[in-house]
């Protein structure tokens, strides 16, 4: 009679089932006897399989929890400790230490936002210029003949870097769709040494890269800049024209070409692990607010010290610029270890 | 036959084998780790609100609120030496989806407060004034509610602030403006219009804030009928009422000339551009200046606020800043602030100087 031998059993080790070894009788109890002990050794084949994969699975989480962290980097802002225990002396060296440089990339259909972060938010950075895809009447601008955001980004970082590596220490980019509190970016740099290569941004993950959303804002450290500005003479790496089949979007280019260097993307929090770029605007976040948990609509939401919101129009810059810089409660006070004076020659601020 | 046997042991062997596995995954779940916490429950019913101290209907403020990061002394000594009593306008079917909104912001930073509604409810808790609904009914909510708080709130107070469901109030701003003058002076401060009457009236909509001897009389002026609802039009009446009774219209503006209440929202003042032949340009009993100067940084009021602007504008006025920042507007102290002080017997040179320290680190 024919014995077929069936395909290995999973999990199971050497030795041949024992139906399999041999004619196998037709007899009915036996054969009943013969599953139900098959049922069993499954079961138990099964749980300890079961226990196994779970423990290994245990432990990984215990490291992985780590590397998880490794992964998905967040960086803070500094204690109020820190921050406390300075003299008068370091809180104005340190205030004048942080040197901010803007570069806003703009395109002629985003005159009126164009328009806007010109008279708002963009003259608190040390200096802030305008990067056009193509020269426009009304406003000066550093036109880089080119309309892909990505080429756009590459050519602004290496123009930004080659002038004035020497003037600032922090790059900051956006689009101009974005509103900036560039005095809460600066105490947020605080303690930041701009010699170590910070990539910092609100951060989002994609497979097993993680980088700045754009929409927040991208920050970048000198040394960062000064290794992006080599990368970016490796085609190979780092190439001008996006992915084979499709193109990334550039923020994501930027931290793939960043990697290549060691830079690695970091999740901007406060104190209270509230992110403080920001991709969305105050009106939406409120919005998602009162529908998430409507009883802390304002103390859940956004951080106190946010530096970022995007997906504002215009008029509501100029909101942000009141709300910011002018509107507030009397006699609501703080102690602040930085001062920044208002800029000179404006008057909504 | 052979076949089906052995191809039945095979079978229950792989139904033995996940059948393992999963009961021991369930089981090893259920006794070894505790399941994961469900969504946070949220925080504070309103019964348990600690912003309140319920005194039906009236919401009596349990203290002064302000962030744990900050030096807010001089906010809590105007608190507590100007105190204001907020009664809102609003109807039944605004009170869940627009006086609930200003319950959870600005009115928290009231001394009392009184949601004013045509039918009674003890749950939100609103008062009944007994009227109809609409906007005829306006005057007649206005006369009934000033009636129910001179009567029931007198002393609880030294102001007395009337606003829409839809207004937004800056309360410390308010005290900062008030503390100028004195509750037994005879005077009302709002947005100021001119038309209708010798010296203006103040908007509605923008909020009105009456003096306490001012509530007095617009309660004796019913009383003696010098007053009587002549219109619906509350605002205006109410002005006309003002004037019979020897209550003077304030100028409410800031230190450098900018207005404080304002009828629209921040978005329409500071960046609208409103047309010459729009009523509002005969209306206005100041000049109107229209882009950022238009308000004053330490604005008191907006109207035509929804529900989402009311969050954004407690979050952009008591939350977010720009650390470090040193103000361009460095309001003065009010004078009359140091000299309350004095009043109630505080040592004079030491809190006087705290307040002045405290306004010029502004």
């Amino acid at each position: 009679e024919e014995v077929v031998i069936p395909p290995s059993s999973p999990g199971g080790g050497g030795a041949r089932p024992r139906w399999a070894r041999g004619p196998v009788r037709s007899a009915a109890p036996e054969k009943m006897i013969s599953e139900s002990s098959s049922f069993v050794k499954g079961m138990m084949l099964g749980g300890l399989f079961c226990v196994f994969v779970t423990f290994i699975g245990h432990n990984k989480m215990g490291h992985g929890t780590k590397a998880h962290h490794h992964e998905h980097h967040h960086i803070q802002a500094p204690n109020k400790e820190d921050v406390s225990n300075l003299s008068e002396g370091e809180r104005m060296e340190l205030s004048h230490s942080i040197r901010v440089y803007c570069i806003i990339l703009v395109k002629p259909k985003d005159l009126g936002n164009w328009a806007a972060v010109k008279e708002t938010w963009s003259k608190h950075c040390d200096k802030a210029e305008f990067y056009s895809s193509e020269s426009v009447k009304v406003f000066d601008s550093i036109v880089l003949n080119t309309n892909e955001m990505w080429v756009m980004m590459r050519k602004a970082y290496k123009l930004a870097y080659e002038r004035y590596q020497d003037e600032y220490n922090w790059f900051f980019l956006a689009h101009p769709t974005t509103f900036a509190v560039i005095e809460n970016l600066k105490y947020f740099l605080l303690k930041k040494d701009a010699s170590q290569p910070f990539y910092i941004g609100h951060t989002v993950k994609s497979g097993e890269l993680e980088y700045v959303d754009g929409d927040g804002g991208i920050v970048l450290s000198i040394e960062s800049l000064k290794r992006l500005s080599k990368i970016f003479e490796d085609p190979d790496r780092c190439p001008e024209q996006g992915g084979l089949i499709w193109k990334l979007s550039e923020d994501k280019q930027l931290a793939v070409c960043l990697k290549y260097t060691g830079v690695l993307a970091e999740n901007a929090e406060d104190s209270e692990g509230k992110d403080v770029f920001n991709t969305k605007s105050v009106g939406s976040l409120i919005k998602e607010a009162m529908a998430n948990h409507p009883q802390q609509v304002v103390e859940g939401s956004c951080s106190d010290m946010a530096i970022t919101f995007n997906g504002l129009a215009p008029n509501h810059m100029h909101v942000m610029m009141y709300g910011v810089y002018r509107l507030r409660a009397y006699g609501h006070n703080f102690k602040d270890a930085l001062v920044f004076l208002p800029p000179a020659g404006s008057d909504n601020d | 036959m052979m076949l089906t046997g052995f191809k039945g042991s095979w079978l229950a062997f792989h139904v033995g084998i996940v059948t393992g596995f999963v009961s021991t995954f369930y089981l090893l779940n259920g006794l070894l780790w505790p399941q994961p916490p469900g969504a946070e429950s949220q925080t504070s019913h309103p019964d348990v609100d600690p912003f309140w101290v319920i005194q039906h209907p009236a919401l009596l403020s349990a203290g002064h609120p302000h962030l744990s990061g900050e030096v807010s002394a001089t906010a809590a000594e105007l608190y507590s030496k100007v105190r204001i009593l907020c009664w809102v306008m609003t109807g039944p079917s605004n009170l869940e989806t627009k006086a609930r909104h200003v319950q959870a912001t600005w009115a928290r930073h009231c001394n009392v407060v009184l949601f004013m509604s045509s039918v009674r409810d003890d749950g939100f808790p609103a008062v009944g004034l007994d009227t109809k609904e609409g906007r005829d009914q306006l005057y007649w909510k206005t006369i009934r509610a000033f009636h129910y708080v001179h009567q029931h709130h007198l002393e609880q107070a030294d102001w007395f602030l009337k606003a829409d469901d839809d207004t937004f109030v800056v309360l410390d701003n308010l005290r900062w403006l008030l503390a100028n003058h004195t509750p037994e002076a005879p005077v009302y401060f709002g947005k100021r219009f001119k038309p209708y009457a010798k010296q203006g009236y103040m908007s509605g909509g923008a909020g009105y804030v009456l003096s306490k001897e001012a509530l007095r009389r617009f309660v004796e002026g019913f009383r003696t009928q010098v007053c009587a609802h002549t219109s619906s039009v509350e605002d205006l009446a109410l002005g006309q009422c003002m004037e019979k009774m020897g209550v003077r219209a304030g100028d409410s503006r800031d230190a450098a000339g900018r207005e404080t209440f304002h009828p629209f929202g921040p978005e329409s003042h500071l960046t609208g551009k409103f047309s010459k032949s729009f009523w509002y340009w005969n209306y206005c009993y100041y000049p109107i200046v229209e882009g950022p100067q238009c308000c004053s940084d330490l604005a008191v009021s907006f109207h035509y606020v929804s529900p989402e602007l009311m969050y954004t504008l407690e979050f952009l006025t008591y939350h977010l800043r720009a650390y470090g920042y040193r103000y361009r507007y460095q309001p003065p102290l009010p004078e009359n602030a140091a000299r309350l002080l004095q009043l109630q017997g505080r040592p004079k040179a030491g809190n006087a100087t705290l307040l002045v320290q405290g306004s010029k680190r502004l």
